[in-house]
């Protein structure tokens, strides 16, 4: 699309962009391209200087079992927290749809934990969830059941799970309530006169509509729990414990800055470069798609 | 007070020519009505004179001076947009004093010019609403008072009331006709309805496919079209044309009727009858045999196709007809004088 | 997706109505409340602990509704903190927010507007700039991004804070789409009446743009006060803490324990702003959202 309309000269438009070309380019591009550049070599112990290996890098990490169980543990761990966020919120928004009054005011409440931070959002859950002092993990000890999310494995993944998909049932709420309301009422109607039951036109009618929406969350959601999760993992885990919860940016972050390994922490980025821009091609076919129908 | 001149004025997109020359004399004071049908290149040749659009080859003058490149601000000319263009987040007020606080206007003058012509056009009560407050027809005074507070030299209006329903449609073209003949500003108007052209210009352009097909005043389009295409797009319902041949003053149409006309041309030729004009005569050389009546009130339509002829054909009778309705047949005579001939090939005027 | 909440409005009674009946609507309400309160719980059980003691905390189980120490414990978090008093944290977070939003709204409308409205050598260069970053998230460029920070002396300052994270177009791309959709009449008549391209920009675009800002500016308030790895790696020194990094390097290292009251009152400040922000603005919030994804 473009603009029939349009100002003369040339001096005037590249001075408008320049502020978010300088911008880009110092902070994004020059970085980026830094990632790249330093994943094909290994500094020496010193960092006096480096030696260029090519992909050596890359083969050293695929080869590396840590960052192979990395892998493995980022998709278990974005395959939890998209079910664990995307089902309670479609269950809530197809409840709120059905309210005549009312839906506006739960919509209120949920919204909440959206605007709280994932970083906060784990401090919250590890409170509850705490070994000594955590409100759940003492009832559940009076069951007879002995939380310890910092030795087993199960427990810490399970924790950072729902910590992470918590504030996206908020998000995931938003979108499935706006679509469900947006499905025609002829329908629906239609749907009934044919005696259809509410759950067997839920699951005959409304969710095959809701099928584009529900795509959508489906894949911001994982770019969600690869990227943005981090807060919760460095707050309640810290990718433990033995790394079963160091999922891929986790890893990058341990690496580079804490493990001091550049070269590696490069071309682990230059990865996760590789996995984001696929999951956007995905989602761009899929908006795509959706503008030819 | 402006002339405005067109010499030899065209457009190119690319490679397709879009106007493919246009020649034109606007005398001060003059409403010049620019008809075709949509896609002719009516608005741009328009907003080539608001300089919108560039000139690719010819010359617009306004005053006698060369504006191909002057910047819209600096050529004196208002223009009225079909969807008005009205500023959404200014009030009427605002709206109609914008382009004046761009000219650095002292504040005293810019309410009084936008006071009176808020006068004019009635819109007093409404200047400090937002245009989505108003009607359509109040939008539309609204652009026209965005116009006339400038004083320009020149009035461009592009289908300005197309948005409008028919009523109102009837209402503001007098009122643009009124003002514009109080204000005595020269003026282009853009339509592709040919009723707005007949009622309200002094002259008209009739354009299609980029080409100018007439430039006259409505009645010498009505009365000697120039073209084939001229003719049929001018007049309601539109010309009736039939395949004949000419000879001697006399013209023979396919079913074998003979009817006289002023031409003394011979051969092939397209005959024009414009549906009014055709007068019942039980004697007349014209059958029609007709298969549709339509009762307007003052006039009733019949329409069907000439006896031994193929071609559709429309009758306009003035009064009600109340004869019988479905297929009968109808004889006419038609005046010599109200035949039109056209070359069949060049689609021009035959005389 | 355009705009679902307007074809909320003409919406007739909710799909339930098809097969109304008293208990079904009873039992729709019942589980939304129950799905609310868990979707609450752990927001409550941080305020309760923001208002109880320590040893109220550390001999479970603590109590389930609020006790009498609120502003003790507040006051306690606010002024003297941890490491450092979370108001001065609170400023961080608020200057680096606002920075964030302010900064990355002024820049985009810049550029969107020359990109929109004018032809110039590199535009389609740009364009395709902007598409690749929106592609990339801060934590894949982490370390690079780090050392220019470190190399221009900005850690532990606020530009180090904020520049990094304007550093991606997707509001250039959302006020581009914006743009694309004002009338081009508009701009010609602006052209009739003699207004310049900047003229134009500040009369007419800025102001028809004032919905898209606000939502926008939601968005990104959010998006910058909740940052939480980017202020981690380049604040060092405690001053510069932002309050949602802050309230983990409150956590004691070791065997130590933690003073509950304080971090939890810290956490129940750290979501107070932005949950204001969205639910203050609630609409232009969802609309913002739903214009940011697409």
């Amino acid at each position: 699309m473009e603009k029939r309309v349009t100002f003369k000269g040339w001096l005037l438009p590249l001075a408008l962009v320049f502020p978010q070309i300088l911008i880009s380019g110092v902070f994004f591009f020059y970085p980026a391209g830094q990632a790249i550049w330093q994943s094909l070599f290994i500094p020496d112990p010193f960092g006096l200087s480096s030696q260029f290996v090519g992909l050596g890098n890359f083969e050293y990490l695929l080869s590396d079992k840590y960052y192979r169980a990395s892998f493995l543990t980022t998709a278990i761990f974005s395959t939890l927290v998209t079910l664990v966020s995307m089902v309670p919120a479609l269950f809530l928004a197809v409840m709120a749809d059905r309210l005549v009054k009312g839906a506006g005011t739960y919509r209120t409440l949920l919204i909440w934990p959206y605007a709280v931070a994932p970083a906060v959002a784990g401090v919250l859950w590890l409170f509850m969830f705490n070994t000594r002092v955590g409100v759940v993990s003492w009832y559940l000890g009076q069951l007879g059941y002995d939380w310890n999310h910092v030795l087993n494995d199960g427990e810490a993944m399970g924790l950072v799970v729902v910590a992470s998909a918590w504030g996206r049932i908020s998000y995931n709420f938003l979108f499935f309530f706006a679509a469900l309301q947006s499905v025609p009422r002829s329908v629906i109607e239609a749907a009934a006169i044919d005696g259809a039951r509410f759950w067997t036109r839920f699951f005959t009618i409304v969710l095959p509509l809701l099928s584009p929406t529900t795509f959508f969350l489906l894949v911001v959601n994982v770019v969600y729990a690869f990227f943005e999760t981090f807060g919760v993992i460095h707050t309640i885990t810290s990718g433990g414990p033995q790394q079963a919860t160091t999922i891929l940016v986790y890893k990058v972050f341990a690496d580079g800055f804490v493990g001091q390994d550049l070269g590696s922490s490069a071309a682990q980025s230059v990865i996760l470069l590789v996995v984001v821009g696929a999951l956007t091609v995905v989602q761009f076919r899929y908006v795509e798609k959706k503008v030819h129908y | 007070m402006a002339t405005v001149a067109l010499k030899g004025v065209k457009k190119r997109f690319g490679t397709v020519d879009v106007i493919h020359g246009i020649d034109m004399e606007i005398a001060d004071g003059e409403f010049i009505v620019i008809v075709g049908p949509s896609g002719c290149g009516k608005s741009t040749l328009l907003r080539m004179v608001a300089g919108l659009e560039t000139i690719s080859e010819g010359e617009i003058q306004i005053n006698g001076l060369r504006v191909n490149e002057k910047e819209p601000m600096d050529r004196d000319i208002a223009m009225v947009f079909q969807n008005y263009a009205l500023y959404p987040h200014m009030s009427v007020r605002q709206n109609m004093a914008y382009g004046l606080k761009i000219a650095r206007i002292p504040k005293p003058e810019i309410e009084r010019k936008v006071a009176e012509a808020a006068k004019l056009l009635q819109l007093e009560p409404y200047l400090d609403r937002k245009p989505r407050e108003l009607s359509g027809g109040q939008r539309q005074r609204v652009a026209m008072g965005r116009a006339i507070v400038r004083q320009p030299a020149v009035f461009l209006f592009d289908e300005p009331l197309s948005n409008l329903d028919a009523k109102l449609r009837v209402q503001m073209r007098l009122e643009i006709r009124e003002l514009q003949s109080k204000l005595g500003i020269t003026s282009l108007y853009v339509t592709h309805d040919q009723v707005e052209a007949m009622t309200m210009a002094n002259r008209m352009i009739v354009m299609n496919g980029g080409v100018a097909e007439q430039i006259g005043t409505p009645l010498e389009v009505y009365e000697r079209p120039r073209t084939l295409f001229a003719a049929q797009f001018i007049g309601s319902p539109s010309m009736n044309t039939v395949q004949g041949t000419a000879a001697d003053g006399m013209v023979t149409l396919p079913g074998g009727a003979v009817l006289p006309c002023r031409s003394r041309h011979s051969g092939p030729v397209t005959v024009g009858i414009r549906p009014e004009h055709v007068h019942v005569d039980p004697n007349g050389p014209l059958a029609l045999d007709v298969t549709l009546t339509e009762p307007l009130g003052a006039t009733t339509l019949l329409h069907g196709k000439l006896k031994n002829g193929a071609e559709l054909f429309t009758a306009s009778l003035q009064g009600v007809h109340t004869t019988e309705q479905g297929t009968h047949s109808v004889q006419f005579s038609v005046p010599a004088e109200d035949i039109h001939l056209f070359d069949p090939a060049t689609t021009l005027r035959l005389d | 997706m355009a705009a679902p909440e307007r074809k909320t409005q003409g919406k007739l009674p909710a799909a339930g109505m098809v097969e109304k009946r008293g208990s079904a609507l009873w039992m729709t309400h019942a589980l939304m409340i129950l799905g609310v309160l868990v979707v609450f719980f752990p927001i409550w059980l941080a305020f309760v602990a923001s208002t109880v003691t320590q040893p109220e905390i550390v001999s479970p189980p603590m109590p389930l509704l609020p006790g009498g120490h609120f502003v003790e414990n507040y006051t306690r978090a606010l002024f003297a903190g941890v490491n450092i008093p979370v108001a001065t944290m609170l400023l961080n977070s608020l200057v680096m927010a606002l920075g964030i939003a302010l900064g990355k709204i002024a820049i985009s409308l810049l550029s969107a507007f020359a990109i929109v409205y004018f032809r110039f050598p590199g535009r389609t260069t740009f364009f395709w700039m902007i598409f690749i970053t929106l592609m990339l998230p801060v934590e894949v460029r982490i370390v690079p991004t780090y050392e220019v920070v470190a190399g221009f002396g900005l850690l532990n300052s606020y530009a180090g804070l904020i520049f990094p994270l304007i550093a991606s177009a997707t509001a250039t791309f959302l006020f581009r789409q914006f743009f694309l959709t004002i009338p081009d009449e508009l701009a010609e008549a602006a052209r009739v009446d003699g207004a310049r391209p900047m003229r134009f920009f500040v009369d007419i675009v800025l102001p028809m743009s004032r919905t898209n800002i606000a939502a926008l500016f939601v968005i990104l308030f959010i998006y910058g006060w909740n940052q939480y790895l980017w202020p981690l790696l380049i604040t060092t020194e405690p001053e510069m803490n932002t309050i949602v990094m802050g309230i983990k390097q409150m956590f004691p290292s070791g065997d130590d324990t933690a003073d509950w009251p304080v971090i939890m009152a810290t956490s129940i400040l750290a979501m107070i702003p932005p949950v204001i922000v969205v639910v203050s603005m609630q609409k232009l919030f969802i609309r913002g959202l739903v214009d940011s994804e697409k």
